[in-house]
């Protein structure tokens, strides 16, 4: 059975890994639903979070076949119960739509939204949250003219303890070699 | 060679690095890896490297091939012959698009392989100059790994890295281009061997209990069945195979790549697996209730249909790449790890075993695929030449001493089944890949490294004219090899196919040829041909004599077909000895 999945994945910061890591999903058909990378809380490692819908065994395929790239760290795959995720969108709405009647006090306290700016033509308006409650919000604005919309790709947290830099320790301490040195941000 | 010594300022002598040009520092690099040999082809943005190469002669021989593609083949079998990880140089554009189906193929068969390509000017990158190609993105999905060089002072710590990936772990092709401005630059060279990426770890520490599971499994099982693959030739693991399989007295069954890993004339020898392998480890697969995967893949040339494969099996599976574990079969046990490393721990939990009753069904299914095929293949007597009976000839007089270098297709099958391998043979061929093209360069590149042994090409009348420019390398340098050119004017193995499963409309198979032995003639390389089979023996004991490379053109039987088959589809127990 298809599922959703959230690959979570440490890498080098070197060109040319994304483009190696999503050739292997488009080699097995899996649509990359969102997408996005940073630096991890370790100084060098880029952090990338992936939403796919696949089934378990081909999941688990393409994860150990990215792990197996020269400059990936660590791959992690979860289900939606077993991680904290949000997505950030926002939402460019008519003035004129928005101001009738109390929508703004409403927008504010039933969807924990915010307001950005405001101007006499649009007002922008921030949101994060699941996909669900984005979704949601979009629906409740759309009446009012909505001109922009953008919503990011899915970041997300685990409800596991172990953390990436206990296994960067790990894979040093095996290593007897010169290990490089880890920074940490704090 | 000029190298000028940086001694300003604090006249630290201890600590001096010789100031020398990219393109310097590159070849320096490879020496400093153990490179003796290059195999490659020069052009516009790569000619500062080749300016220096002339400086080096004396270190490093560089062979030119005539196309790029002979070069990536020849830098691959190299490698397979010496165990060294093959070099591959060429330039820019299509120097460097050229190479592609050579760093493909040696992906696929897992041969290390550092392919280096110049880039233009770094300033032009990007911009569709002259002879400019993004080979990084181009080579992407068929490298192990690869990285593009723009200061001359990254050249040998990517040098560094690229040997590092290219040979440990599965070893696979690596390609680094370096742009040509890099090689004029000047650097303070240094080198330092790379031992070590945080991201990347080969070596992977050995599961002790896996091992004791494995050797229970084993120890219960009646119908063991051990598949040999390439890993077990690539990790050295030859005796510890054999001394596995005699001990639990368990038959050994190879893949195509696997052939050499373990010795046909011995009692345990079960044969090749898959489509056009051997009766009895096809038929028996489905009957072993343990088989013991070694450095092999599950591909699915060995496997035929996935949902009748080894139903009665649980399957232990060792294997270097994680990857490749569960990917096609599902297995009862993984041990991810070197063939070697686990065989050596895994012999002293063995039980000493005979199933000499489990050995005999083999012999039985043997017997029948004996007197079905191989007797009519290898001594037909009468009739038209067999590409059989010829492999035959050449493994009686050579006995498995020799390099034995393919193409691909009918002649290679005909090779992988009848030439006796032994501990001696190394062989040389495209399995994943399947290029024809592939022999002739491979069999010049495996000739250079020094072998001490003949190289034998079995070649094709097909693949033979895909890449037959390459008898102008083998000319210059006089490369010693030989070559025997199985002709049926046919792309018989497309051929073959037709005939069974496409109503026999032989379309685009038919090929009218040019005279072999007078184009041979044309290089200068002795050739004769054989339309008689009387001639056959003798013919291939003129060519093993002759001091220089040699071809013999054998005309063989046209519509000759390959047999047992796993059709596409069937059962690998489905096997059939005869067709119609």
């Amino acid at each position: 059975m298809k599922q959703e999945y959230t690959i979570s994945l440490f890498t080098e910061d070197h060109i040319g890994i994304l483009s190696r890591i999503t050739l292997i999903l488009t080699r097995r058909q899996i649509n990359i639903e969102s997408i996005t990378a940073s630096e991890s809380a370790v100084k060098g490692v880029q952090m990338l979070t992936m939403v796919v819908t696949t089934t378990p065994d081909m999941v688990n395929k393409v994860a150990t076949q990215i792990e197996k790239l020269v400059d990936v760290i660590k791959v992690f795959v979860h289900t939606s119960p077993e991680i904290i995720c949000q997505e950030i969108a926002l939402y460019k709405v008519t003035s004129r739509g928005l101001m009738s009647g109390s929508m703004i006090g409403d927008l504010v306290r039933k969807h924990h939204a915010r307001i950005l700016e405001v101007t006499p033509e649009y007002i922008v308006v921030e949101k994060s949250g699941n996909r669900a409650e984005i979704t949601d919000l979009l629906a409740v604005l759309e009446p009012c003219g909505v001109l922009q919309f953008v919503r990011s790709g899915r970041i997300a947290v685990t409800r596991q303890v172990k953390e990436l830099n206990a296994y960067l320790k790990e894979m040093e301490e095996a290593e007897r070699g010169g290990p490089e040195k880890l920074e940490v941000y704090n | 060679m000029k190298e000028k010594t940086k001694t300003a300022g604090g006249q630290d002598m201890n600590n001096y690095e010789a100031e020398v040009t990219g393109a310097e520092a590159l070849l320096k690099c490879l020496i400093e890896e153990g490179v003796d040999t290059i195999f490659g082809y020069p052009g516009g943005a790569i000619m500062p490297v080749y300016d220096k190469l002339l400086d080096y002669s004396d270190r490093l021989r560089h062979i030119l091939t005539r196309h790029e593609q002979g070069a990536a083949h020849a830098a691959q079998a190299y490698a397979m012959v010496t165990g060294r990880p093959g070099v591959c140089f060429a330039t820019s554009g299509p120097g460097a698009t050229n190479l592609v189906t050579g760093i493909a193929n040696a992906f696929l068969d897992s041969v290390p392989v550092v392919f280096i390509t110049a880039q233009v000017t770094s300033g032009l990158i990007g911009t569709d100059a002259f002879q400019e190609t993004d080979i990084l993105g181009i080579s992407t999905p068929v490298t192990k790994w690869n990285a593009q060089v723009k200061k001359a002072a990254d050249i040998p710590d990517t040098i560094a890295r690229a040997f590092y990936i290219a040979r440990s772990g599965r070893p696979g092709p690596v390609l680094v281009d370096i742009s040509k401005d890099a090689q004029f630059e000047n650097l303070s060279y240094s080198y330092r061997k790379c031992t070590y990426i945080r991201s990347y770890n080969p070596v992977i520490p050995l599961h002790i209990r896996d091992i004791e599971s494995a050797a229970v499994m084993i120890n219960h099982a009646d119908k063991p069945l051990i598949l040999a693959g390439h890993g077990v030739i690539l990790s050295g693991a030859a005796d510890e195979l054999k001394a596995l399989a005699e001990k639990g007295g368990i038959p050994v069954a190879a893949t195509l790549l696997g052939l050499p890993a373990f010795p046909q004339r011995h009692r345990l020898f079960a044969g090749m697996l898959g489509m056009h392998g051997n009766y009895a480890p096809n038929v028996l697969t489905n009957q072993a209730d343990l088989i013991i995967a070694i450095g092999m893949r599950f591909d699915d040339r060995v496997t035929g249909n996935l949902k009748k494969y080894a139903p009665e099996a649980r399957i232990i599976h060792i294997e270097i790449d994680k990857a490749e574990i569960n990917k096609n079969v599902r297995v009862d046990l993984e041990i991810n790890n070197d063939a070697r490393e686990v065989l050596t721990a895994l012999l002293p939990l063995l039980r000493e075993k005979s199933r000499e009753k489990w050995i005999r069904e083999f012999r039985i299914l043997d017997r029948v695929e004996y007197e079905k095929v191989i007797r009519p293949e290898t001594e037909p007597g009468e009739g038209e030449i067999r590409m059989g009976e010829v492999v035959n000839t050449v493994s009686d007089i050579t006995e498995g001493d020799a390099v034995i270098v393919t193409d691909v297709g009918q002649h290679q099958m005909a090779v992988a089944r009848y030439y006796r391998f032994s501990e001696k043979s190394i062989l040389v061929t495209s399995g994943g890949m399947g290029t024809m093209g592939f022999g002739l360069p491979a069999s010049l590149g495996a000739a250079s490294g020094n072998p001490g042994k003949p190289v034998i090409a079995f070649i094709g009348d097909g693949g033979f004219q895909m890449t037959l420019q390459e008898l102008g390398t083998i000319m210059q340098y006089q490369i010693p090899v030989k070559i025997i050119l199985l002709n049926n004017s046919f792309l018989g193995m497309v051929r073959q196919w037709q005939e069974m499963f496409f109503n026999g409309r032989y379309a685009s198979t038919e090929m009218v040829n040019p005279d072999f032995v007078a184009l041979a003639g044309a290089y200068g390389i002795q050739a004769r041909s054989v339309t008689r089979r009387e001639e056959l023996s003798q013919a291939v004991g003129t060519m093993l004599a002759a001091e220089g490379p040699f071809l013999v053109e054998v005309a063989i039987g046209r519509e000759a077909n390959i047999l047992p088959m796993v059709e596409p589809g069937a059962s690998v127990s489905e096997v059939t000895l005869t067709y119609r």
